[in-house]
């Protein structure tokens, strides 16, 4: 048995450790699905990792790990992360919710934080952006430049993100033209430029001559800039890639989130929580507009945004019709985050059905 | 004109194929690879040594990780112990990864059929249809060549895309939770439908010790048994096969349902180990790596349980090399290739040896 | 039938070319490292380093020119390291191509990281004032791009050096018998060099079709087993030239025309649509290779097998 001092002593060497650690930057992790590139969701989370480098220097020291498949590895390479010292772990991929959960059990002293996930636990906090509400404003835009009042959506899976996203942009488009329609074109893939390419080309075909996209690629603005007609890129600003097509597009922002809880943190004082952020938290905002949108198309944008930071407009404010004209929610109700989360059919305006599972 | 200097080589068969050859080229070629792979790292600007141990000795240098190299190497040594079958009676079956995905499913399937229910039954009913799944899956480019003759190279791999999209198509459909708000998941399995752990402190599941299991099998049925001894011969010479009324039919199927089968327990033992559900993507290219895991292997059993090993710290290496030094996990594919180039270079050495024939006037 | 309609048809008549034209590169280069005998099935892995080739070429001179250039540069010399594991060092064919295949992956990924995701203006279509505007016929024979009017000159070519020159009746010798060939004085290893090297030339045009005008960028795997369709082409055409751009155009089809229907509102999981290219190369492979006589028939009768000399 230990004596009282021996403890005392014990204990006086632990504080001294722990505040010689103290001078130890701040080991964090990232865990990304995709290569980085130089546009997409992953380059949105590096665009941020490098931000909170620039912004808390020698303090804190970051890593990453790109492609990381969201089966057994991502479990082990969190993990790694974990035990090689990383005291906060971004999981960046919803595949890795289980593993993250997993992980963070055995190492209760490490924060986590998993993006898009529905599980949390004392230190799993997730995160995820209103992505709809940049959905909505690249609605706006696409209704006031569309000429055939046709739309073009090249989609990934029929998950509740996705289609809120289209239903989003449909309501944004057709609040400022209601004769525009949009069509979709699933092409079963995050990221495979040839068939997003094809998509994009067969919706043009068909009449559709603003696009937008839910994958990853940039091969959809490419498409439109070839073809002479409009597109709005997704995740990060594509203007690049098609520089007269391309004309905003609906970006994610996450320096402000990871500034933030890097400083609690740092501080100590990091909690688990749920958050749910949009334009009014900047976690999505549109980018610089082309040349080619008019002032007028300008002046809705900004105003809808402002409209949606003060709680005045919310794209899913009643009624809202599906695509059979049944009134789904009425007048006056807005649609709850809950089922937001879980959206499995069209609103009115959508061409065709959703693929039926 | 020969290029060195007047003096002529000539490749001539050895009259004995050399055994110290055939056992040291793999070898060989790993020390090739590290070669090239440290003067492809300097040329990055990046110490080699540094970059080296990262790669191959800090995955590997605590306890858990050798349970992940454990973990890794399961899916690889299944898959390659099946498909060397094949591949030594000249079967190309290289769809593994399909049928690994359709024994996933097989199994995850009767996983969420027993959802709720628990008892000592659901593993081994799991287990069994897996390998059944994955055999089936095998068995339409088997019979697609036995009675069509299509080539079972290119239906075995369309396959694999066709068991990509049911896979999708499942865990987005008809398979999908109710409870994950219309994620692409499946239900997750019940305790009694997950491999349990085999120790405390390390990852390793029941499906590890099914590959490790798998090995001493493998040998007995390859090296010992008349239906392996048949592959052997059709392999080495199809002639010979022929007279003694081997069926080349029947070399196909053998082929074909073992590498169906053993595929299809790896992707048993990936959903009812660690993933513990069904989902969009279960395999990184388990079944595509183990084409270079078999023949690292020499086609070997023992071979292929060292080859898995090695290919699963090579895995691992991609990603500490990450974390550590940054260095872009692609080099994981590049070491693969060049494993398998200079282990196929070197063969010629088995078979053969150069002579140096002389001066010869040009 | 309505103008509209007709304009519809053009566009999916024009998308399908363009989404057959990289198989047309790579399968035909094939077929003439087939027909020398030697089965090659790393294009998969040729294609994509010619892609990587050609893009990172391109975005680094500006210049188209220097970018295909590269990628056939790139796509031959890998097949060159094929060609020298399996006609130099005795290796089987089979498993080097693998090989070759799992090697270009991993090599286009590693070499790639640095232009991954950049942007490229792509080559453009030709336009021929007046040509290319007339209705329907315009579109279909003047807009296309410059690639797949090399497509088609190639075509030509291998149709008439197969057939009609010397130079093809030697190397269809090598493939039927390389004994044969052999024993009356052809330099049998050499000619398959060539052969092999033409076809990953030609896998390397292929790729760069994809990174450089089909989708003009890098990404690592962009081919998503494009190489592997090739080499099915080779066998569904029975090893003949215009029957390889059939079934490029045909396959090209499937694609584009699954993803038309899809925005013409049909209600099928993309999922089992995304499935059907791959089951349509299944039936046709089963319906070509039924008849053993016409595979055995058709098929260079060496192929596959070593030769070598000593």
């Amino acid at each position: 048995m230990l004596r009282p001092t021996a403890l005392l002593a014990a204990a006086a060497a632990i504080a001294f450790a722990t505040t010689g650690q103290a001078a130890d930057p701040l080991k964090i992790g990232f865990v990304y699905v995709s290569p980085i590139g130089s546009a997409g969701w992953t380059y949105q989370h590096d665009v941020a990792r490098k931000h909170i480098e620039k912004v808390y220097g020698d303090k804190i020291k970051t890593s990453y790990v790109e492609k990381v498949p969201e089966g057994a590895d991502a479990e082990r390479v969190i993990r790694q992360l974990a035990t090689s010292g990383h005291k906060l772990i971004f999981t960046t991929s919803f595949g890795y919710m289980d593993p993250t959960i997993k992980v963070a059990k055995r190492f209760p002293k490490v924060h986590f934080e998993h993006a898009t996930g529905y599980k949390r636990s004392k230190n799993v906090a997730t995160y995820i952006a209103r992505f709809y509400e940049g959905r909505y404003l690249a609605g706006i835009v696409a209704g006031k430049m569309t000429k055939s009042n046709v739309a073009g959506y090249v989609a990934a899976f029929p998950i509740p993100e996705v289609v809120r996203g289209i239903n989003a942009f449909v309501r944004g488009m057709r609040s400022v033209n209601p004769k525009a329609t949009v069509r979709v074109i699933w092409v079963s893939s995050w990221y495979d430029p040839g068939k997003e390419r094809e998509a994009a080309e067969a919706l043009i075909g068909q009449g559709a001559d603003v696009l937008m996209q839910h994958t990853d690629s940039t091969a959809v603005v490419q498409a439109a800039e070839s073809k002479g007609v409009y597109a709005i890129g997704y995740h990060s600003d594509m203007s690049k890639f098609g520089p007269k097509a391309h004309l905003t597009a609906s970006t994610h922002d996450w320096r402000g989130y990871y500034e933030a809880r890097v400083k609690m943190a740092l501080a100590g004082t990091w909690k688990s929580g749920a958050i749910w952020g949009g334009i009014k938290e900047g976690m999505v905002k549109m980018a610089p507009f082309n040349m080619a949108v008019t002032d007028d198309v300008k002046k809705a944008v900004s105003d809808a945004t402002e409209a949606i930071r003060n709680g005045k407009l919310h794209p899913f404010a009643g009624p809202v019709k599906d695509q059979d004209g049944k009134v789904r929610i009425p007048a006056g109700k807005t649609m709850s985050d809950k089922d937001l989360s879980s959206m499995s059919w069209y609103v009115e305006g959508v061409d065709g059905k959703l693929p039926k599972k | 004109m020969s290029p060195l200097g007047g003096m002529r080589f000539q490749i001539e068969p050895r009259l004995e194929q050399s055994r110290a050859i055939r056992t040291l080229a793999p070898l060989i070629a790993v020390v090739l690879t590290v070669l090239v792979g440290a003067v492809m790292f300097a040329a990055l600007g990046v110490d080699p040594l540094a970059a080296l141990a990262s790669f191959f000795l800090h995955p590997v240098d605590t306890l858990p990780e050798l349970g992940d190299i454990g973990v890794k190497a399961a899916p690889l040594m299944l898959c390659a112990l099946g498909l060397a079958v094949g591949f030594r009676g000249n079967v190309w079956n290289i769809g593994a990864e399909g049928q690994l995905i359709v024994g996933a499913l097989a199994g995850g399937g009767v996983a969420l059929a027993f959802h709720g229910a628990t008892g000592w039954y659901i593993l081994p009913l799991m287990v069994a249809a897996a390998f059944a799944g994955g055999a089936a899956w095998a068995a339409i480019p088997a019979f697609l060549r036995t009675r069509f003759h299509a080539n079972e190279i290119l239906t075995s791999l369309m396959l694999t895309y066709v068991a990509a999209q049911l896979l999708g198509f499942l865990v987005h459909g008809p398979w999908r939770s109710p409870d994950a708000f219309n994620f692409p998941v499946s239900r997750d399995f019940g305790d009694d439908a997950r491999l349990p752990y085999l120790t405390d402190t390390t990852e390793l599941h029941l499906g590890v010790l099914f590959a490790v299991i798998a090995v001493p099998l493998m040998w007995v049925l390859t090296q010992r048994s008349y239906a392996g001894f048949q592959v052997q011969v059709a392999g080495l010479a199809p002639r010979a096969a022929d007279y003694a009324g081997f069926k080349s039919s029947r070399i196909v199927w053998i082929g074909m349902l073992s590498g169906g089968a053993l595929a299809g327990l790896a992707g048993l033992g990936e959903v009812a180990g660690p993933i513990g559900k069904l989902q969009d993507q279960i395999s990184p290219g388990y079944g595509f790596a183990a084409i270079i895991v078999a023949f690292l292997g020499r086609l070997h059993p023992v071979g292929i349980f060292f080859a898995s090993l090695l290919m699963a710290l090579l895995y691992l290496g991609g990603g500490t090399a990450q974390i550590e030094m940054q260095i872009p996990p692609a080099v994981t594919g590049v070491f693969q290739g060049m494993l398998l180039f200079f282990l196929l270079g070197a063969d010629l050495f088995v078979g053969y040896r150069i002579r140096r024939v002389g001066r010869v006037a040009a | 039938m309505s103008p509209d309609l007709i304009d519809g048809i053009v566009v999916i008549l024009l998308a399908t070319v363009r989404a057959g034209t990289p198989l047309v590169f790579a399968a035909l280069g094939e077929l003439v490292a087939e027909r020398s005998g030697v089965l090659n099935l790393g294009v998969e892995g040729m294609m994509l380093v010619g892609a990587v080739a050609g893009f990172a070429a391109a975005l680094g001179t500006g210049s188209y020119a220097l970018g295909l250039l590269a990628a056939i540069a790139a796509g031959a010399a890998l097949a060159l390291v094929f060609g020298f594991l399996t006609l130099t060092m005795r290796a089987s064919q089979v498993p080097t191509g693998l090989a070759l295949t799992i090697f270009g992956i991993g090599l286009s990924t590693f070499v790639g990281y640095p232009v991954q995701d950049k942007p490229l203006a792509g080559l453009k279509p030709i336009d021929i004032p007046g040509l290319s505007d007339i209705p329907v016929i315009g579109p279909l024979l003047f807009g296309h791009d410059l690639l797949i009017y090399l497509s088609l000159a190639i075509l030509a070519a291998l149709l008439w050096f197969l057939y009609r020159s010397k130079g093809g009746l030697i190397l269809r010798a090598v493939g039927e018998s390389a004994e044969s060939a052999d024993a009356i004085g052809y330099p049998v290893i050499a000619i398959r060099y060539a052969a092999v090297a033409f076809g990953g030339a030609m896998a390397g045009l292929g790729g760069a079709y994809l990174s450089l005008v089909y989708t003009p960028t890098w990404a690592e795997q962009m081919t998503a087993g494009r190489g592997w369709i090739a080499l099915a082409l080779v066998v569904f055409a029975t090893w003949k030239p215009g029957w390889v751009v059939a079934g490029a155009y045909l396959f090209g089809g499937v694609t584009i025309v699954q993803l038309n229907l899809q925005g013409w509102g049909f209600d099928v999981s993309s999922h089992l649509l995304s499935m059907l290219p791959y089951i349509a190369t299944i039936v046709v492979l089963v319906m070509i290779s039924r008849d053993e006589t016409r595979i055995k028939l058709n098929a260079p009768a060496a192929l596959g097998r070593p030769f070598f000399r000593s």
